[in-house]
């Protein structure tokens, strides 16, 4: 796994206080972490931090799993 | 309109003097100051250095943690209460009308924690807003109350009450009414506060409210002291199951008192002081009273708003002695924020539990650290300065007043 898959895992149980076994790259943050909109607002605001980023808003839409936000964060991570 | 009765069926404390409602009434019985030094940041800097905090408190061995970091700790607090007290009230959730049970709570300030620390991290960034999607449900009062009902599943009314240091009063006196109006049959009511953080205390300190007895925090909130300088700033949180009469001796519910009379009132004189004369607190007093409809003659214990304040406890006594009369010298009158210190807009929740709890152990709770008489004061009254005192306790009353001049009172009857 990535170091970025890696980071992005740790915030994911973090945040959502789920299971490390639950966080599979197909893992949906709303329908099976538990996340609500707010959570899914904040997930993407620890990414732009950890990674020092900005992810514009119609990006941010995109990402409502694991595997799109390990895929889009290694795509755009200098 | 024939009202209807209301009695206490359960209580929740998280107090700096004891984290449930049997530590809390042992910190109470026995005299225990909360005072300390403040632990939740360095205050150094500050001309207060000491708090009564609440001591050893997880949220996870309550909650789980992504619901305790959605939540600042005073709605943390809210939660805690809340939970000991449905627990004590033996009620089975599944068989009330959640339709007609509401969540009242009180709050002077809410989420302060929330609010600083969000606030303070814009401050220090380029102008970029990042704010967490949860800070204003971290902040707003009304969100301890929210959080309640949704836990509970309670549909009835749900929000929170605002008046300073008399907020929690104000709920429970809301709780009441709609009770015995017949609006609902079940409410969950008190208040929570945590406002120990920088932007509190140095906020009371600027107004020079607080106590700077830094070289002694056990002993600074001496309310009736000669040397009283201020209160110290609490916080916790408090919970009382307000149950209509029949519907708690329909399910066989342990009953702690009835809930008889609430009053209100207002200074409407200056944003801080006390009317010098006591004309609030003195009208709140009588307003109780008139509504439980009871006598002067029938009140055995008055849990004072009391803060050890120079300005405050005189105003509040005057005003005692001018309800009371020659009676005022027969009752005991104590200020328990002696020990818990001042929690703000939870004062009147757990001064509630306090006088609740009283009546049940028929023993007045004391006024510590009394060391030097105030000749401003009459020495006939018995402040109950000390050590605890047994006695026959059939009604008690209880004053909370808030900056604004907002004054609530309530009073319980042995039943």
């Amino acid at each position: 796994m990535s170091e970025i898959a890696e980071k992005v895992k740790k915030i994911i149980i973090e945040k959502l206080g789920v299971e490390e076994s639950e966080v599979t790259t197909d893992a949906s943050f709303t329908n099976d972490l538990g996340a609500d909109s707010l959570d899914t607002v904040e997930l993407i605001m620890e990414f732009e931090k950890e990674f020092g980023i900005s992810i514009p808003d119609d990006q941010a839409e995109n990402i409502s799993t694991v595997g799109q936000a390990v895929t889009y964060l290694e795509a755009n991570v200098k | 309109m024939q009202l209807r009765r209301v009695v206490i069926t359960g209580l929740g404390a998280l107090t700096p003097i004891g984290n449930t409602v049997s530590e809390f009434w042992n910190g109470l019985a026995n005299g225990v100051s909360g005072a300390a030094p403040i632990t939740k940041f360095d205050a150094t800097k500050f001309r207060t250095k000491f708090a009564c905090e609440v001591k050893n408190f997880d949220p996870e061995q309550f909650l789980d943690r992504k619901e305790a970091r959605r939540m600042d700790p005073f709605t943390q607090y809210a939660m805690v209460v809340a939970e000991e007290a449905i627990q004590d009230s033996g009620m089975d959730l599944a068989t009330i009308d959640v339709d007609r049970a509401g969540v009242i709570w009180g709050s002077g300030i809410g989420g302060l924690r929330s609010f600083q620390d969000e606030v303070s991290g814009f401050a220090v960034g380029d102008g970029t807003p990042r704010f967490s999607p949860f800070f204003i449900t971290k902040m707003i009062a009304d969100l301890s109350a929210g959080y309640i009902s949704i836990r509970y599943g309670f549909r009835g009314p749900s929000y929170v009450t605002v008046s300073a240091c008399a907020s929690a009063t104000n709920a429970i006196v809301d709780s009441f009414n709609y009770i015995r109006m017949g609006k609902m049959d079940i409410a969950i009511t008190g208040g929570s506060e945590a406002a120990v953080t920088e932007a509190g205390i140095g906020g009371f300190n600027a107004m020079k409210a607080l106590s700077e007895r830094n070289e002694s925090p056990e002993t600074a909130s001496r309310p009736y002291d000669k040397d009283r300088d201020g209160f110290v700033l609490g916080e916790g949180a408090g919970c009382l199951i307000l149950e209509e009469y029949e519907h708690a001796k329909a399910r066989g519910a342990k009953i702690y008192a009835e809930l008889v009379g609430g009053g209100m009132s207002s200074d409407a004189y200056h944003i801080t002081a006390p009317h010098p004369e006591g004309l609030g607190a003195h009208n709140v007093m009588r307003n109780a009273l008139n509504d439980a409809g009871l006598k002067p003659e029938d009140i055995d214990y008055i849990n004072t708003h009391g803060t050890s304040t120079p300005l405050g406890d005189p105003q509040e006594i005057l005003a005692i002695q001018k309800m009371f009369g020659e009676h005022a010298y027969k009752i005991n009158i104590s200020s328990t924020k002696s020990m818990t210190g001042h929690l703000l807009g939870a004062a009147g929740a757990v001064e509630a539990v306090a006088s609740v709890l009283s009546i049940q152990h028929q023993t007045v709770p004391p006024t510590i650290n009394h060391f030097t008489d105030d000749e401003g004061l009459d020495s006939g009254l018995n402040f109950t300065f000390n050590k605890a005192q047994q006695r026959k306790i059939d009604i008690v009353l209880s004053n909370t007043f808030g900056f604004g001049g907002h004054n609530c009172s309530i009073i319980f009857k042995k039943i």
